[in-house]
């Protein structure tokens, strides 16, 4: 049962990997890689419980909250196109 | 009481699972950013919830510091994937991306 | 190695060769930084897979929460796409690729399989010193942190003062910190206009120091430590920084607290040398921090130790996301 629910999982993210490479533009990636993170968050528990290891959770808990923290860094530093004004690119 | 809550158990991780892949699917064939942000971050955000609560309910290695450390990520998870996807809209909004009309071609 | 695990590899292994051959397509380099965090996610993935659970947690906390924010932050104040490689460059490029690849696999031959019984970590003595005394001369459970704190002491000191000297560096390239004042962002949008985001951030900044300590005192029993601690603890404040303003941030720890709490983690450690070379011992020999009962004294000594890594760490990623973003606002 663990076990296909890892296969699930892997498949998820193979999907969500080939949003990464086609989102036309920056917002379609952003929130690409923000669920790719939720999922690897599940990923970490799951195998956690195929090892036996519970101390495996704390990592899930450090990565659900760094992506959090990536995710807003992106949002607030790329939304910031006045803080440098003459040079930036408006597309990714 | 041991079958009971396995079978819960494995009912609950499957129902994640097809949540989390029909999220993904969705994401790759959703016309427009703003319903991949449905598809994604919704179905994605449900099928994580029964994924925790479904290893949650096993009764084979259970122990109560695990149990709180599975809420803790389920709270983290239920508190932080919400609020990031409605940022993520907003943003996208005000930067102009544009919305799906009916006709268009995928974007 | 059962099969589940080399499936799980392969596909992760996969999934990090796309993930490479993405970054290096993408010409928009916010995207690319993006996707080189989803880099450090999977690397952290295959981590856990193979049970070294210290590094995963490392490799988490600074290469997707630091790296990204300050390559993000660094990628705000420049140019953000990547200039087209010209054509009588790829050619060479292409051939040092593959000859420094093709050395590394030719290398990987000689190396032992993966978990056979005769490697030299399996049957060299010193793993039994390290497995099996430590569990008599120290007694707690986590073994990466007995060798780093107390067999390797020296070496983590070492690890110490470049995390310092990194923090001094960059104080030294980009001046001081800009005053508050000066650090309210500009005109029309503010992430703090949207007060879903304020009220959950606000929420979750207590949780997060408080996981940040975890992190620290648990650092005996699981996965953790210093290290993690500090990162975890200053991705707390660039959290804050980010959403509520760097002006705010920097009232709730001024610059003189932070290079104050920067210099503290060396001198507490090397002060616990000292104070062992005075109670008699050699330098960093936690035994004589209590006599008569060396083991204590070596609890207390990676305690003390460990606290003052994170301080150093969490104080030094700091300076660093100040200096960097209040850079950005100085420049206009």
């Amino acid at each position: 049962m663990i076990l296909a629910v890892m296969v699930a999982l892997l498949v998820a993210m193979g999907l969500v990997l080939a949003r990464v490479y086609l989102g036309p533009g920056r917002y379609n990636r952003i929130l690409a890689v923000n669920l790719f993170g939720t999922k690897t968050v599940l990923f970490v528990a799951v195998v956690g419980y195929v090892f036996g290891r519970p101390e495996f959770l704390d990592i899930a808990i450090l990565y659900a909250l760094v992506n959090f923290v990536a995710t807003i860094a992106v949002l607030r530093l790329t939304h910031y196109d006045e803080l440098v004004e003459q040079h930036h690119e408006e597309e990714v | 009481m041991h079958t009971v809550l396995t079978v819960a158990s494995g009912v609950l991780l499957t129902l994640g699972s097809i949540f989390l892949l029909t999220g993904a699917v969705g994401l790759l064939r959703f016309p427009d950013f703003y319903t991949r942000i449905h598809a994604g971050g919704i179905a994605e955000t449900v099928g994580a919830g029964f994924i925790l609560l479904g290893l949650l309910v096993r009764p084979d290695d259970w122990s109560p510091s695990v149990a709180v450390r599975l809420l803790v990520i389920l709270a983290f998870l239920v508190l932080t994937s919400p609020t990031a996807t409605h940022v993520l809209a907003q943003a996208a909004r005000r930067d102009g991306v544009p919305v799906w009309e009916e006709g268009d071609g995928p974007q | 190695m059962s099969t589940e695990f080399t499936l799980v590899a392969i596909a992760l292994l996969a999934m990090l060769t796309l993930t490479a051959m993405i970054i290096s397509r993408l010409r928009g380099l916010y995207g690319a930084a993006m996707v080189a965090a989803l880099f450090s996610l999977l690397t952290a993935s295959l981590f856990v897979l193979m049970d070294a659970v210290d590094v995963a947690f490392t490799e988490a906390a600074v290469g997707v929460g630091v790296s990204t924010v300050l390559v993000l932050t660094v990628l705000a104040l420049t140019h953000s796409r990547e200039a087209v490689t010209p054509r009588n460059r790829r050619l060479p490029a292409v051939a040092v690729v593959v000859a420094a690849g093709g050395a590394l696999v030719y290398a990987s031959q000689d190396l032992p399989a993966f978990g056979s019984a005769d490697s030299p970590i399996q049957t060299h003595p010193i793993t039994d010193v390290y497995l099996v005394e430590s569990q008599e001369d120290i007694g707690i459970p986590n073994v990466v942190t007995e060798v780093l704190a107390s067999y390797r002491g020296l070496d983590t000191l070492g690890e110490l003062i470049v995390v310092f000297t990194a923090g001094l560096t960059v104080l030294s390239l980009l001046g001081t910190l800009a005053p508050p004042e000066d650090c309210k962002p500009p005109g029309r949008f503010h992430l703090t206009d949207y007060r879903v985001i304020r009220i959950v951030s606000g929420l979750l900044m207590p949780f997060i120091l408080l996981f940040a300590l975890y992190v620290l005192f648990h650092g005996d029993y699981g996965p953790g430590g210093g290290f993690q601690a500090g990162v975890i603890f200053a991705s707390g404040f660039v959290l804050y920084g980010l959403v509520f303003g760097l002006d705010r941030a920097q009232q709730v720890v001024p610059p003189r607290v932070l290079w104050l709490l920067v210099s503290l983690g060396p001198l507490v450690y090397a002060g616990v040398g000292v104070t062992t070379m005075l109670l008699g011992g050699t330098f960093l020999d936690y035994d004589m921090l209590n006599q008569g009962h060396p083991e204590s004294g070596q609890h207390l000594g990676i305690l003390v130790v460990e606290t003052a890594i994170g301080l150093t760490v969490a104080a030094v990623m700091m300076t660093i996301f100040f200096g960097f973003a209040s850079r950005g606002v100085t420049r206009k």
